[in-house]
């Protein structure tokens, strides 16, 4: 039945879960004015097989892999949602997929070369993402890397049959516009190795830093820092807060409607970034000498110090007093003068 | 007799396997297997005792601030302080809209699918249930999920996002709420009300929320065309109520604790009998499970993984209340809350099945949605959100709420700043436990125990039915 009813333009997704909390698929039921799946039918993308969603089970959703690896499915896009866990002692036993007596990590071996494009959606899938974390109990890692080094379940010189590496939507959990638009792009045939930054990672979304379109942006010109959670300040200097060294266009597009997570008035835990599961004491910025120790990205020091201190020479009263309060307290004052 | 294996078993938020010894068209015996082990606890020791906040929330896309809130409350238990009223507020709103969009997310696609399925093609509500609830192509696939979609914008004006954020903190939430973003939850809310009238209920709310009896319930569902009335009608035509019946004794931590008491008391029942819920009698057993034996109380044990350990089969300890199997979830809430409904529809059929765990968390979206509005309006904007909490050095705590799916607790030890202890045990960890040392069966074994199959064996859609009552969360389960 499988093969006769699926004619050979259909354009197959096969979505499996690895060591993965499901918030990557959480994410992306989130997508699209019309629901996620009339938006993948719209683009032609067909759902092989999702282990969330689909009616097939047991052995009807094992005679689909059977079809994908026997040929007489085509695999196009074959998206890994979770960490790929090495452990124990290599054997990948802390998950296996069920009913098959097999590991994920010999499944996605086994798959990954069948498909035409291999997706990691999500940080876990990408690099290793939480599980990893020291003292990384399950061997954790990703599909391609394990955390910032190349190689992961899949050799670093792994490329799919349309000759791309594994394309890494990190995020926890990603924006659901980063997954379906990576593989909308993917679909139209648009998607090529110069799409991708140096982690590959799609860069429509990773080319700005997470700070790009803070609404907290006045307070981080001026220096004007939150002290504590639910202070409207910059959260950089005391609270931890990396946006400033992650990627990510998470506050040049709405999170659920509009938040984002600086919006949500907490700190960036640069969540797009390998190996971001291994910051110690998340909520709090590491500084030496009293100067923050990750400062941002591509920012000469010297500089970043004495703008600093320029700027907090200069901070408005109505800044500085709104930077540690909950909500604004000294409104801004209309400027003296006729009006214009 | 030889154990059939059913497995990927899909549709139910991670991965299962189950193995059942089917004799002569029977379900003999029942063996639940969580394949996943991804090690939470043991990465949570060794840090700063915030950085709970951070790696909590991921063993869990689907329930992620359930375990936000639990893991805030065990710091706010071990730091000795008081939140913010409007953050516990805040709080219960954002963690209803969660549970909310679960309950719809497992009607809609995760449950109803299996009645799509071709092995009911001669029923007379086929046409119209698999038209409308298919898996991805189903009508209902297209009004369900953008109505979820907007609902979680709740969540964008309390937690920044969903899943997985840092909004609740042990002093409250990080984010102050204004006049207009009450008006906007307020919109989002009512927006929400109109949609389940419309299609899932049929009805008003006011006529769900005033269901007490089985006679009531069926002349709503003989009387509705909402997804819900067809769902009961169907379970009629099947027998729904009768199968899959648990072990009996249930367990609730209470639901939405805020500053003047919860929505949903905490309790336990055993065979009818209400008696008090002692947290000191939790343990969890790892006869089975390919887990090192340590203390059993989850102030106390340890997670030690051995994945050759001899007679184990599963990633999930055996949590036991009084060394018994409990049942949690919506179910088990409404029960030890006295809901007149839940109670008539648990004593009619002999015991809790497939139907009333279906209808109890049905019910759930009515009272939440009713109970959100009410919050909403008492935030007082002029009050603080949050207070700042100083970081523990030394302590013990644990913090006891219900997630979508059931009891959710963890028990948190921090010495020196850090973690030195965070055992978690999640609601389907009760619900599919694997059996005892005293061989006693998890409560999923106990209800797939004696079900007839027929010829299709582990193939009949009685066992999807009965396995996804439960709404299990198998990510959760081991973490």
């Amino acid at each position: 039945m499988l093969q006769s009813s699926r004619a050979p333009e259909q354009y197959n997704m096969l979505w499996l879960q690895a060591g993965s909390c499901g918030g990557c698929t959480m994410a992306a039921l989130e997508q699209g004015a019309a629901g996620w799946f009339a938006e993948l039918e719209a683009f032609g993308i067909h759902v092989l097989w999702h282990p969330s969603l689909s009616e097939e089970t047991g052995e009807d959703a094992r005679d689909i892999l059977a079809s994908v690896l026997d040929g007489r499915q085509r695999l196009d896009l074959l998206c890994v949602e979770g960490s790929i866990l090495r452990g124990p002692n290599g054997t990948g036993l802390f998950n296996k997929l069920a009913g098959t007596g097999r590991t994920m990590l010999d499944w996605v071996r086994d798959l990954a070369p069948l498909a035409a494009y291999c997706v990691a959606v999500g940080s876990c899938a990408a690099f290793g993402g939480i599980p990893a974390g020291a003292p990384d109990p399950t061997e954790a890692c990703g599909l391609q890397y394990d955390a910032t080094f190349p190689g992961g379940a899949l050799p670093d010189d792994y490329r799919s049959r349309n000759g791309l590496p594994v394309i890494n939507i990190s995020g926890c959990a990603p924006h659901p516009g980063w997954i379906m638009e990576t593989l909308a792009a993917l679909r139209m045939g648009e998607f090529g190795v110069e799409d991708l930054d140096s982690f590959g990672r799609p860069r429509f979304y990773a080319k700005t830093l997470a700070h790009h379109g803070c609404e907290r942006n006045e307070y981080y010109e001026f220096k004007a820092s939150a002290e504590k959670f639910s202070d409207l300040g910059c959260m950089m200097e005391h609270l931890g807060c990396k946006a400033t060294q992650a990627v990510g266009d998470c506050n040049q597009r709405g999170w659920n409607g509009g938040g984002s997570c600086t919006h949500g008035g907490f700190s960036c835990v640069a969540c797009t970034s390998p190996g971001f599961e291994d910051a110690r004491e998340f909520l709090r910025t590491p500084k030496i000498g009293g100067i923050p120790v990750g400062l941002p990205t591509d920012m000469p020091k010297a500089w970043f110090i004495a703008l600093a201190a320029l700027s907090k020479s200069a901070t408005p009263k109505r800044v500085k007093q709104n930077s540690t309060s909950d909500r604004v307290v000294v409104s801004p004052r209309p400027a003296k003068g006729p009006s214009v | 007799m030889t154990e059939t294996i059913v497995g990927p078993f899909n549709r139910v938020e991670g991965d299962l396997e189950v193995g059942l010894d089917i004799v002569d068209g029977r379900v003999e015996s029942a063996r639940v297997t969580t394949t996943l082990y991804r090690g939470f606890e043991q990465l949570l020791v060794g840090r700063a005792a915030m950085d709970a906040l951070v790696i909590a929330p991921r063993i869990c896309g689907i329930c992620s601030v359930s375990q936000s809130v639990a893991a805030a409350a065990a710091l706010r238990a071990l730091s000795g302080v008081t939140a913010a009223p409007n953050g516990l507020i805040a709080t219960n709103i954002a963690h209803a809209a969660e549970n909310v969009a679960d309950h719809l997310t497992h009607f809609y696609l995760f449950f109803m699918p299996d009645f799509a399925r071709a092995e009911y093609a001669a029923r007379p509500w086929f046409e119209p249930v698999a038209r409308r609830f298919r898996a991805i192509s189903g009508e209902a696939m297209g009004e369900v999920l953008p109505a979820r979609k907007r609902w979680l914008e709740v969540m964008g004006v309390i937690a920044g996002k969903w899943p997985h954020s840092l909004a609740f903190q042990p002093g409250g939430v990080t984010r102050a709420i204004d006049l207009g973003e009450r008006v906007r939850l307020l919109a989002l809310i009512d927006e929400f009300r109109v949609f389940v009238e419309r299609g899932l209920f049929g009805a008003p709310l006011e006529e769900i929320l005033s269901l007490e009896s089985l006679d009531e319930l069926e002349a709503y569902a003989a009387s509705s065309s909402g997804d819900f009335a067809a769902f009961l009608r169907l379970s009629r035509d099947l027998g729904l109520d009768r199968l899959g019946h648990g072990p009996g004794a249930f367990l609730s931590f209470g639901a939405y604790h805020g500053p003047d008491g919860s929505l949903f008391p905490a309790g336990r029942l055993d065979q009818g009998e209400s008696l008090p819920l002692e947290t000191s009698d939790i343990g969890e057993d790892v006869a089975r499970a390919w887990f090192r034996a340590s203390a059993k109380h989850p102030s106390e044990s340890e997670t030690s993984p051995i994945a050759d350990k001899r007679g184990g089969y599963s990633w999930a300890k055996a949590p036991r209340l009084g060394g018994k199997p409990a049942e949690v979830g919506a179910v088990a809430r409404q029960l030890v809350a006295g809901h007149p409904l839940i109670s008539d529809l648990v004593r009619r059929a002999g015991g809790a099945g497939v139907r009333v765990r279906i209808v109890a968390r049905v019910l759930e979206i009515a009272q939440l949605a009713h109970a959100m509005v009410g919050w909403t309006r008492a935030l007082r904007l002029k009050e603080p959100f949050n207070v700042d909490v100083p970081r523990p050095d030394d302590g013990r705590g644990a913090g006891l709420v219900e997630a979508a799916r059931g009891a959710l607790g963890h028990w948190m030890a921090v010495r020196d700043k850090k973690i030195a202890r965070h055992q978690i045990i999640a609601p389907t960890t009760w619900n599919f436990s694997p059996r005892d040392a005293e061989g006693r069966p998890g409560p999923l074994e106990t209800a797939l125990a004696g079900l007839d199959v027929g010829e299709r064996g582990a193939k009949a859609a009685i066992i999807q039915h009965v396995v996804r009552s439960f709404d299990p969360c198998m990510v959760c389960t081991a973490h």
